[in-house]
């Protein structure tokens, strides 16, 4: 569904991506785990395209991505949901909802905002407020809902529980899971674990822009020098 | 009492204009917000509108269907001709700096006044007036004429269809959501590039139509262009970069000054104009109704650190450096002149770029401290009798302390905002150089102020300008490698981190424009001396563009990219400026350059370097 090979990506004359390798098949959340700094914005950044990876490429539904731009990349059914949210705070929820409206590009679920507003039904009464009118976790699943209005085949989810109440926290695990029931490849990137291992079915850790473990939550909890060499703070 | 009509009718005058002036701003604010461009191109639109307006009502039937259909056909043609220039030219420099489509922009300037002069000659065309609303109404006992009710009645029409455009539409909406966040649109499938050409036909067709609508009020001339422009710029500004709304109020307030301060100040509506909205950028940084600039995501690629001149490059430099102090030994006259110029572009060049490299901050109107150099030393000369090195001494201390308070109101704002002040300010100098006959000579300028009898010969004088600009840039280079320059960088890159070990950042900014300033003004005094006279011209905004230009053509993240620019800018006006329509030429050659080197000349060659030695370090954008 989504593959990432061999990614390299500079900032300037810094290498951030050491050659990232990723992949996500139909109904699958992979969680992709890191410190602060690790790379792993970079590596969603990569596969969407908005920086251009210097080596390696990106396929997704069958074709060869690399180098596209994000809005091609987008209407071929990937959807992007950015670290910081980046709502549009002078435009309405609804608003906010159009503009990621595209016509479904694969065999993903088909969304409108009434179905979102079920998902999501926080925004059902907040859809003629703007966008800076809306707490954190309300811009959290505006951003969500935003790029499911894409109707999307996978997805990339970057830090969805950072700066969130654990509340909100706890309905978006069940969002995540209803997602990946409707088929979605989701790729997610964490620095919780708790939140990641509550809803993916692998984990790729990632330090120093290389993947450095690759398999299953039951493997890594037998292996806790890797979770104290890389994630612990 | 017996005022009040003629007071009112004077107030629809302006209302009058301000429909006009708004149509202007609203497009260029639209373009700004998305595309982030500050297309100075604009104020061309305009006045290709209105001289396109003046063929087509000549050429179609007359009556109302031919008058209104011309108008509307003007509008789209020029609408048409904004969306292939994005297409052409500024869609494949997006990812440079953003200064080199303000230069791209500024190209075109120039391209369209040779058009128009060529298709249309020298003259003012008046057209005819708008058949059915040739008339006069007569309120209060003043007669207003008809057409000017219909243009008040036209601006909040006009507003009213863009407002929906923008609020009830899907693409009104993605237009919205691209000044706001353009990257974040993109990879939410918005065609970034559909969207922009989009936009620059929505921005083009709206000066068309004002250019258009202003046939019957006001004769077309080839002035018409960079007159607007600068009005535009000051609308767009006090009304906030990016807000329609504000740009309407803004050009009322704007062409109501100018329609009551032509009753009490017939000479200086413009610095009127300029002065408030100098109180507005202060008082609200970002103007009435803007908003703060976010910081755009994926500005592009960091800076890379500036070296001092050690090694290979040295001894380059030493070697330039030696062939120009034997240049008199070989050189005729004429190449001496050249030379000079030269001398004084690079200084003028540099001193720009140490506020916009090393400062970070972009000027629009460093050619004030260039004239006020130039300036001081000709009325230094001229009303104290002061010698040549006096002058030459004194002249750039007037230029530095100008440079003390326009950069003690420019460090408070940022970006944009600071750019469109500096224009302010050099179109109030500009303005006051121009009409204050009795000290400056105005349009006349001031005459013969020679060098003093021992520098008299070409050499002799060639010897001053080279001491005194090298001396110029050597200081610049110190300066930028001086602890004060790593603060100022330091406060470009990252200013809350910069104050937060302790660096003013304000302190520093302010510091630069006064040493760029003085410099500026060391540039002015010798060019002075070296002409021999001085008029308002050198003051104005297209000298100010000529350092952009000079800048950008070297490179702006390189050291010694102004002087490599200011070489390949003052040989190339030189040769260009012989020929006929040398404009048209100059803008396109400005344009060539830019898209086959989006980082410069001098960038150029240090790609080609680093290619040449397989260092592959600067990463491919």
């Amino acid at each position: 569904m989504l593959e990432a090979r061999g990614l390299e990506t500079f900032y300037g004359g810094a290498q951030i991506l050491n050659g990232v390798s990723v992949h996500a098949g139909r109904g699958e959340v992979v969680a992709l785990l890191g410190r602060n700094g690790a790379g792993k914005t970079t590596t969603m950044k990569s596969i969407m395209g908005l920086v251009v990876p210097r080596k390696g490429s990106v396929r997704f539904s069958g074709q060869d991505i690399t180098g596209w731009p994000p809005f091609r990349i987008n209407r071929l059914g990937l959807g992007y949901v950015p670290e910081d949210r980046r709502i549009f705070k002078d435009l309405t929820v609804l608003e906010n909802l159009e503009v990621g409206r595209q016509p479904s590009a694969g065999d993903g679920p088909v969304w409108t905002p009434e179905r979102l507003f079920e998902l999501f039904p926080n925004l059902r009464d907040r859809q003629d407020n703007l966008g800076s009118q809306l707490s954190g976790g309300e811009q959290q699943m505006l951003t969500i809902a935003r790029t499911l209005m894409g109707n999307p085949s996978a997805i990339l989810l970057d830090e969805p529980s950072e700066g969130i109440a654990p509340v909100i926290v706890a309905q978006l695990a069940e969002t995540v899971r209803e997602l990946k029931r409707e088929g979605l490849a989701i790729l997610l990137s964490e620095q919780s674990l708790h939140f990641a291992r509550a809803v993916s079915d692998r984990a790729d850790i990632i330090e120093k822009g290389q993947i450095r473990y690759s398999g299953s939550f039951a493997e890594l909890d037998e292996q806790p020098e890797i979770l104290r060499k890389y994630l612990a703070v | 009492m017996s005022d009040a009509p003629f007071y009112f009718a004077q107030f629809l005058t302006g209302l009058a204009s301000a429909s006009s002036l708004f149509l202007v701003a609203s497009g260029l604010s639209l373009i700004f917000g998305v595309t982030r461009i500050v297309n100075f191109a604009h104020g061309s639109f305009y006045m290709l509108g209105a001289f396109t307006a003046y063929s087509l009502v000549n050429a179609l039937p007359s009556g109302i269907f031919g008058f209104w259909s011309s108008v509307f056909l003007s509008a789209l043609l020029v609408g048409l001709i904004g969306a292939m220039f994005e297409f052409v030219v500024l869609r494949r420099i997006y990812r440079a700096p953003e200064l080199f489509q303000l230069v791209a922009t500024f190209a075109l300037v120039l391209i369209i006044q040779d058009a128009a002069l060529w298709i249309w000659g020298a003259e003012d065309l008046l057209g005819p007036r708008a058949p059915g609303l040739d008339g006069a109404i007569e309120i209060f006992g003043e007669r207003i004429p008809e057409y000017d009710l219909a243009l008040i009645v036209a601006g909040p029409a006009v507003l009213l269809a863009v407002w929906l455009f923008l609020h009830r539409s899907r693409w009104g909406t993605l237009i919205r959501a691209a000044t706001e966040d353009r990257e974040m649109a993109g990879a939410l499938g918005v065609n970034q590039s559909l969207l922009f050409t989009a936009v620059f036909f929505l921005g083009s067709f709206l000066a068309g139509l004002g250019g258009a609508l202003q046939v019957p009020r006001e004769a077309a001339s080839l002035l018409m262009d960079l007159n607007v422009i600068a009005e535009a710029f000051v609308v767009v500004v006090i009304g906030g970069m990016g807000s329609i709304v504000g740009a309407f109020l803004a050009a009322v307030l704007v062409a109501e000054l100018n329609a009551f301060g032509i009753l009490v100040l017939p000479k200086i509506t413009i610095v009127l104009a300029f002065i408030v909205m100098a109180v507005v950028l202060i008082v609200r940084p970002w103007g009435l109704l803007g908003k703060p600039q976010a910081g755009q995501h994926g500005a592009g690629e960091p800076e890379q650190p500036l070296r001092p001149l050690a090694g290979l490059p040295l001894v380059a430099a030493l070697i330039v450096v030696a062939a120009l102090v034997l240049a008199p030994a070989i050189a005729g006259d004429f190449m001496l002149v050249l030379l000079t110029d030269f001398l004084v572009a690079a200084l003028f060049a540099a001193s720009l770029h140490f506020i916009m490299g090393p400062g970070g901050m972009i000027s629009f109107g460093h050619a004030v401290f260039f004239g006020l150099g130039a300036y001081g030393a000709a009325l230094l000369v001229k009303f104290a009798g002061a010698g040549m090195i006096v002058a030459l001494a004194v002249a750039p201390l007037c230029a530095a302390a100008a440079g003390v308070v326009v950069g003690w109101f420019c460090v408070r704002l940022s970006g944009v905002y600071l750019a469109m002040l500096t224009l302010a300010v050099a179109q109030i100098v500009w303005s006051i150089a121009f009409q204050w006959q009795d000290v400056t000579g105005g349009d006349d300028g001031i005459v013969g102020v020679w060098p003093a009898q021992w520098a008299a010969s070409k050499a002799a004088y060639y010897y001053v300008a080279l001491v005194l600009c090298l001396g110029g840039i050597w200081l610049l280079h110190r300066f930028t490698h001086a602890p004060f320059g790593y603060g100022l960088r330091a406060g470009r890159d990252s200013s809350l981190r910069a104050e937060s070990i302790g660096i003013n950042v304000h302190a520093h900014q302010w510091m630069a424009f006064v040493i760029a300033g003085g410099l500026a003004g060391v540039a002015g005094s010798v060019f002075v001396f070296s002409k021999g006279s001085i008029f308002p011209d050198e003051l104005a905004i297209p000298r100010s563009v000529d350092g952009l230009i000079m800048v950008l053509l070297g490179g702006i993240k390189m050291l010694f990219g102004p002087i490599a620019g200011a070489a390949a800018f003052t040989f190339l006006e030189d040769i260009v400026t012989r020929l006929s329509y040398w404009r048209a030429i100059f803008g396109g050659l400005i344009l060539l350059i830019v898209l086959a080197a989006p980082d410069g000349v001098a960038g150029g060659f240090a790609r080609l370097t680093t290619r040449w030695r397989g260092k592959a370090l600067q990463a491919k954008p």
